[in-house]
């Protein structure tokens, strides 16, 4: 590393939602309080796969503390991790930035011999939050899932489409406190122009 | 929207869902036992049967499996679902089919008497008064000089607000609370149109969205064509103009904004009227989600036009707004009825403000509503009756004109003659005749009219029985109807009047449950098409149903809402219900259509908007049609916006009396979506202009706008399509970028290549199964270009494939294919492989990649990344390395897509934008140059690699495109390998991909131009040998060259072919497909 040109190496991370950033924080502003939007940029993510009645499963829980969700479309949580189901063998596990690494090792350590796949996709999607007490109105614009509390409470996920792209949505833990909002980084531009034109009544 | 119940994660839209084809069809053990035939039926042939078919489908947009269902094809019904590798479980019945009507008082229910009898005691807390409130709720004063048809007290007006509006050049007031058609009567203007074929005179004949004459256009504020009068909310400053039946788009962008909203609820009631509105009540306070909607301002429904117990209706909307998760949506018509209670409604929201309207604030905001349950409550509409000229302005119908009083305190009229066939216009003209409007006569076809008779001479009217109106007289106006016995050519008399009130009975509004699947049946009682039964959980209450009784609609309404309810596990309440007092002893109706006598060449109109006439339905007769749909479809009757509203049962009417036949065999026409026309703007809602469709951009794509890039659209990316320089069109900036990177180096954005990353014991295996080479003797480091094929050997997408270990591969596909590739790998794993330990994930944006190219690469790449040993030796053509370039964790893999010598470096996308200032800064000395596709498809044209789905169309094998190379010989099976086998793909005419050189090296050849042989066009058919599948200029070979797909074309190498374009025939040579550095000598620098 040391003859790398300083230009590169002094260079921060850019988020697929840094040119938005402004603009999701005026429209929170804006709404008073109604909505929040903000880029929850860089969080670890890692696709994890293995088969949910083998042995691999237990001892990947035991390594990261919590049991894996079988439920579909459940999250579990535990300090700073979120799991996420997003199939009969699929977790998307969700950290705090720059543990892609040591969550990884963690995971295989613990499958040991079991068969297991882990994917760094941290860069994949970026995280959108969406909360406030219009968050569910808000989504409702694009999303046909119901997302009424009553069914779509804290504790639930899904996988679907918001606007015109594939989301993750992620119901967080307190009650109205929102969403998150997981979308393919290259669509990311455009769900945001699309949260924000559908805000308009909200701002 | 149909809901297919995923297995994992439940129900879903079915726009979430691939369709996979028939399931149970499994890949044959050994393909090369199979005889071509059998083979052929395996690729080709599908079960198609009416009825239950068990199918593959894939949650694309959910959890991604596979799984099958059983799917009903005569219905849509989805029976069951289940995960494959299950057997094909017993299949449910379908849902059945019940009655959507449910009883009323009148006919008790075993099941529910209890409540029933509740409901009818409960509602002691009516208006108390049987006779019509006389005096309404407006308060007098203003604007009676200037509006000289306003009723000094009706009407639910704000006397208060006056308003100013232009109706074809004139300006007039009215009040807010008016609709455009109410203002107009209240200034005397009856005529708002002219016919769309005859050009007669037409007036304002209805009071809501069943208005077939008084369709207008609105100019100001933004003009909008074809808007009933009967539905415009009257604003400040509005400007409209009669149409002569057809209306104007707008020329200017429409700047208003639209919207869309999904809601789900326990219950939806359609309609606000006495039937909706007890519906609600008894749902609403038990906790349920119910959401109510109507069309109009304010709930009431009929209540409005008769202005009776609307302190009913204001109680119940307090009670029904003090409930939780209560939603009423005023000025809102539910349009469509679709797949498993999925309701489209569109919301008026700021229409009614004119100018004022917030432009923040969407105009129309279209609902979509799941309801687990659903009671329409959707009224009727009253029908009109074929006599002679039917259609002079001043002719109404009868309960429309009473509306018209009630609601807005405008008079259709001063003197009117009632022409009916039943009880209800009755009460209409006792009412108008309160209201000081003079009804001379109540012509009623009936001999013996019974008690309302009585109490219409009571009230000092005229009853005629068993007489019809035979005529009409007038011009811009009614001036006079004539009268006569029915059916007998004597004891005419003439009446002078300005006002014809018509009624020919109801027709239920059984739209939205047409809609549903539900069946109508005749009701010979009432003498129209009732609500029967529906395989949807829905139920019809109210007049809607036939219930035209009020008692009995409430009854049923607060019946139908607490059912529903119940049905979700709520206990529902007994609402309180206003008191009907006693109404007189009803006299059936008499079933007319074409009213009988009058003079025979005077028109008798059955459409008025589309001006068709009994005589018009006679032709079709006489030319031998025999059903509705047909006579519909010859006489346009029914097609017009108003799509028959008051004019359908009518034409049935006709029809059924022309024919001969009894009209419950003839049935109605179609009920089709949407109810009222809904503009195309609020059905895109917020879906146009630049959130049309997702645009996807790299994590570079800002350098790329600030550096000039023009870009292409690939799929729903933005990808750089050339960086022209000051004055450079695009030939000449894309000749600079070719010529750049083939002299000294050049570099791209190659972000957009799907990316898979394939990991488990069995990753080698399942990849050698999928592409036609050997994937799994690949070794960690090394790279291998890869070709996937459909089972019928055409070639599905292409890429490379990384070895990253020994149980981990990360492949490439084409940039608009990635989602594809995922999704036909997973089917392969999860349906055919299941026992192969491999598992996909989509990386596409996990990694950023540059792409290095040129003669000068290796050293810009040796000065980025030191550490990394750059020779040919260390780092050979068809490598991969792990490195740091740029200070920044790097993959870089030594492919070339150009024949020069390459590089493409892979980074997290949170570092792509310092890595490519990074290149572009160390690559300056050697005048690095930024290019886009269209330089990479020239570099690639010129060494003959084909883009898939450019060069291809799904017809071509591997061998077409000159790469048997590709196809592994040793595998003993992949997909599509069977098929090499087979006659079709081993004919030597087949289409092969050869270059092609214009004569002129100067003439660019169109892309998709044909080649034929002969030097002067012959006679068609021309024999055509293929078609130019790419074109280019190349600077390196210094003239222009194509590549084309031409029957046996590597046996015509040299031969003379021709290219028509326009009028020319354009000489061409046929070449090989590599044209530049055939020896492949640039290739490691």
């Amino acid at each position: 590393m040391a003859e790398t040109t300083p230009a590169a190496t002094t260079a921060l991370p850019r988020s697929p939602l840094s040119h938005a950033a402004d603009r999701l924080a005026a429209a929170t502003r804006a709404s008073r309080g109604a909505i929040r939007l903000a880029e929850l940029p860089f969080l670890t993510q890692l696709t994890v796969r293995l088969d949910a009645k083998g042995a691999a499963a237990e001892a990947v829980g035991l390594a990261l503390d919590l049991q894996l969700p079988l439920q579909p479309n459940t999250v579990v949580r535990s300090g700073e991790l979120t799991v996420l189901w997003l199939g009969p063998d699929e977790w998307l596990l969700v950290g705090r930035p720059g543990c892609e690494q040591e969550l990884e090792g963690r995971v295989r350590q613990a499958a040991g011999e079991e068969p297991v796949s882990v994917v760094d996709v941290s860069a994949q999607r970026t995280t959108l939050l969406v909360s406030g007490p219009r968050a569910h109105d808000l989504l409702a614009h694009g999303c046909s899932l119901d997302l009424h509390p009553r069914a779509f409470g804290p504790g639930r996920c899904a996988q679907t489409t918001l606007g015109r792209t594939q989301v993750v949505l992620v119901a967080r833990d307190e009650p109205r406190a929102g969403f998150w909002v997981l979308v393919r980084s290259t669509f990311a531009g455009y769900l945001a122009d699309w949260l924000l034109d559908a805000a308009t009544e909200y701002v | 929207m149909l809901l297919i119940p995923c297995p994992w994660c439940g129900p879903r839209d079915e726009s979430e869902f691939h369709y996979g084809g028939q399931a149970h069809v499994p890949y044959p053990e050994d393909p090369s036992t199979l005889t071509d035939e059998e083979w052929a039926h395996y690729l080709f042939f599908r079960d198609n049967p009416k009825g239950p078919f068990a199918e593959r489908w894939t949650h694309t947009a959910g959890c991604r499996r596979w799984f099958n269902a059983v799917r009903d094809t005569s219905t849509n019904e989805i029976l069951t679902v289940y995960r494959t590798g299950e057997t094909r479980p017993e299949t449910s019945e379908p849902r059945p089919t019940v009655s959507a009507v449910s009883s009323h008082a009148g006919q008790h229910d075993p099941a529910r008497p209890a409540f029933e009898g509740e409901a009818v005691q409960a509602g002691q807390r009516g208006s108390g008064g049987g006779s019509p409130q006389g005096t309404g709720t407006g308060r007098g004063g203003g604007g009676e000089e200037t509006q000289p048809f306003r009723h000094p007290t009706r009407g639910r007006i704000d006397r208060s607000t006056p308003l100013t509006f232009t109706f074809d050049g004139t300006e007039y007031q009215g009040y807010r609370g008016d609709t455009l058609a109410s203002a107009l009567l209240a200034n005397g203007v009856i005529a708002a149109a002219t016919s769309i074929k005859l050009a007669r005179p037409r007036g304002i004949f209805s009071a809501g969205p069943e208005e077939p004459n008084a369709v207008v256009q609105i100019e100001e504020p933004f003009p909008e064509p074809m808007l009933p009068a009967t539905t415009v909310e009257l604003y400040d400053g509005l400007v409209a103009t009669s149409l002569p039946g057809q209306g104007r788009l707008a020329t200017t962008p429409d700047p208003a904004r639209y919207d869309a909203v999904h809601t789900h609820c326990d219950l939806l009631v359609v309609g606000a009227g006495p039937a909706g509105l007890a519906a609600a009540a008894a749902a609403a306070s038990t906790g349920a989600r119910v959401v109510l909607a109507d069309e109009n301002p304010e709930p009431g429904g009929s209540f409005l036009g008769t202005a009776e117990h609307l302190d009913w209706v204001q109680q119940t909307r307090e009670r029904l707004e003090a409930a939780s998760e209560f939603r009423f949506l005023p000025r809102t018509t539910v349009f469509g009825y679709y797949d498993d209670n999925h309701l489209l409604a569109v919301e008026r929201r700021t229409n009614h403000l004119g100018a004022a309207a917030p432009a923040h604030m969407a105009r129309e905001r279209v609902w979509r509503i799941r309801a687990r349950h659903v009671v329409l409550a959707t009224g009727a509409h009253e029908r009109s009756l074929a006599f002679p000229d039917n259609d002079r302005p001043g002719i109404m119908l009868a309960a429309s004109a009473r509306t018209h009083v009630n609601r807005q305190g405008a008079l259709p009229g001063r003197h009117a003659v009632v022409f009916t066939t039943n009880d209800s216009a009755y009460e209409a003209a006792l009412d108008l005749a309160d209201a000081g409007l003079g009804v001379t006569a109540i012509v009623d076809t009936r001999p013996d009219p019974g008690e309302w008779a009585d109490r219409a001479r009571a009230a000092g009217i005229e009853v005629l029985p068993g007489h019809a109106v035979t005529g009409t007289e007038g011009g811009a106006r009614l001036t006079a109807v004539t009268v006569a016995p029915y059916g007998e050519a004597t004891g005419r008399r003439q009446f002078a009047a300005d006002l014809l009130l018509v009624s020919g009975g109801w027709n239920p509004v059984a739209h939205l449950f047409s809609q549903s699947g539900g069946k109508l049946r005749h009701d010979e009682a009432l003498g129209t098409f009732v609500p029967d039964t529906c395989r949807q959980a829905a139920e019809v209450a109210g007049a809607a149903s036939g219930v035209f009784d009020l008692a009995d609609a409430l009854v049923q309404g607060a019946a139908a809402g607490a059912r529903a309810v119940a049905a979700e596990g709520y206990t529902p309440r007994t609402p309180s219900l206003p008191h009907v007092p006693p109404r007189p002893t009803p006299t059936p109706p008499m079933h007319v259509y074409v009213v009988p006598g009058g003079p025979a060449e005077a028109p008798r109109f059955v459409d008025l908007q589309r001006d068709v006439t009994v005589a018009d339905l006679a032709r079709a007769t006489g030319a031998g049609l025999r059903s509705v749909e047909h006579t519909k479809r010859y006489t346009t009757a029914g097609t017009a916006n108003d799509q028959g509203k008051t004019s359908g049962v009518l034409a049935s009417g006709v029809v059924a009396e022309l024919l001969g036949v009894d009209i419950s065999a003839l049935g109605t026409t179609t009920f089709r979506p949407p109810y009222t026309p809904v503009s195309f703007a609020a059905l895109a809602g917020r879906d146009r202009g630049t959130l049309s469709d997702p645009v996807r951009t790299t994590a570079l794509h800002e350098w790329h706008v600030a550096h000039g890039a023009l870009f292409e659209n690939v799929g729903q990316w933005k990808r750089p399509w050339y960086y022209p320089r000051d004055g450079e069109d695009m030939e000449a900036a894309v000749l600079r970028e070719c010529r750049a990177t083939r002299e000294s180096v050049g570099f791209m954005d190659a972000s957009t290549l799907g990316k898979i990353d394939v990991q488990g014991p069995d990753a080698g295996v399942f990849l050698d199964r999928l592409y036609t080479n050997m994937m799994s003797t690949l070794k960690v480091g090394m790279v291998r270009y890869g070709v996937m094929c459909r089972p019928d050997g055409m070639v599905f997408d292409d890429g490379t494939v990384l070895r990253v270990a020994e149980d981990r591969f990360l492949t490439t596909t084409t940039t608009g294919n990635a989602a594809a590739v995922l999704e036909w790998m997973e089917e392969w794993l999860q349906t055919e492989w299941p026992e192969l330990r491999v598992h996909c994930t989509s990386v596409t944006e996990q990694w950023a990649t540059v792409a290095l190219v040129g003669p000068k690469s290796r050293t810009i790449l040796a000065s980025l990344a030191p550490g990394l040993a750059v020779s040919n030796e260390d780092f050979p053509f068809m490598a991969w390395r792990d490195a740091t370039v740029a200070g920044i964790p790097a993959r870089v893999c030594r492919i070339s897509f150009s024949g020069e010598l390459a590089y493409e470096i892979n980074v997290s996308p949170w570092r792509a934008l310092a890595l490519w200032e990074a290149v572009y800064e160390a690559g300056a000395p050697y005048g690095i140059t930024p290019y886009g596709t269209e330089t990479m498809h020239v570099l690639r044209a010129e060494k003959g690699y084909p883009i898939i789905g450019q060069d291809t169309d799904g017809t071509v094998t591997p061998q077409d495109l000159g790469m048997s190379w590709v196809v592994s010989k040793k595998k003993r099976d992949f997909i599509g390998k069977r098929s090499y086998a087979r006659a079709d793909t081993a004919r030597p005419d087949r289409k092969h991909l050869v270059g092609l050189l214009p004569e002129d090296p100067g003439t660019l050849l169109p892309e998709g131009t044909h080649l034929i042989a002969a030097s002067v066009l012959p006679a068609p058919p021309v024999p055509m040998l293929g078609h130019v599948t790419s074109s280019y200029r190349s600077a390196a070979l210094g003239r222009t060259f194509a590549l084309a797909l031409v029957k046996g074309g590597r046996d015509r190498i040299g031969e003379r072919l021709y290219a028509p374009v326009g009028e020319r025939l354009v000489p061409v040579t046929v070449a090989s497909p590599v044209l530049y550095d055939p020896e492949g000598a640039r290739r490691d620098g």
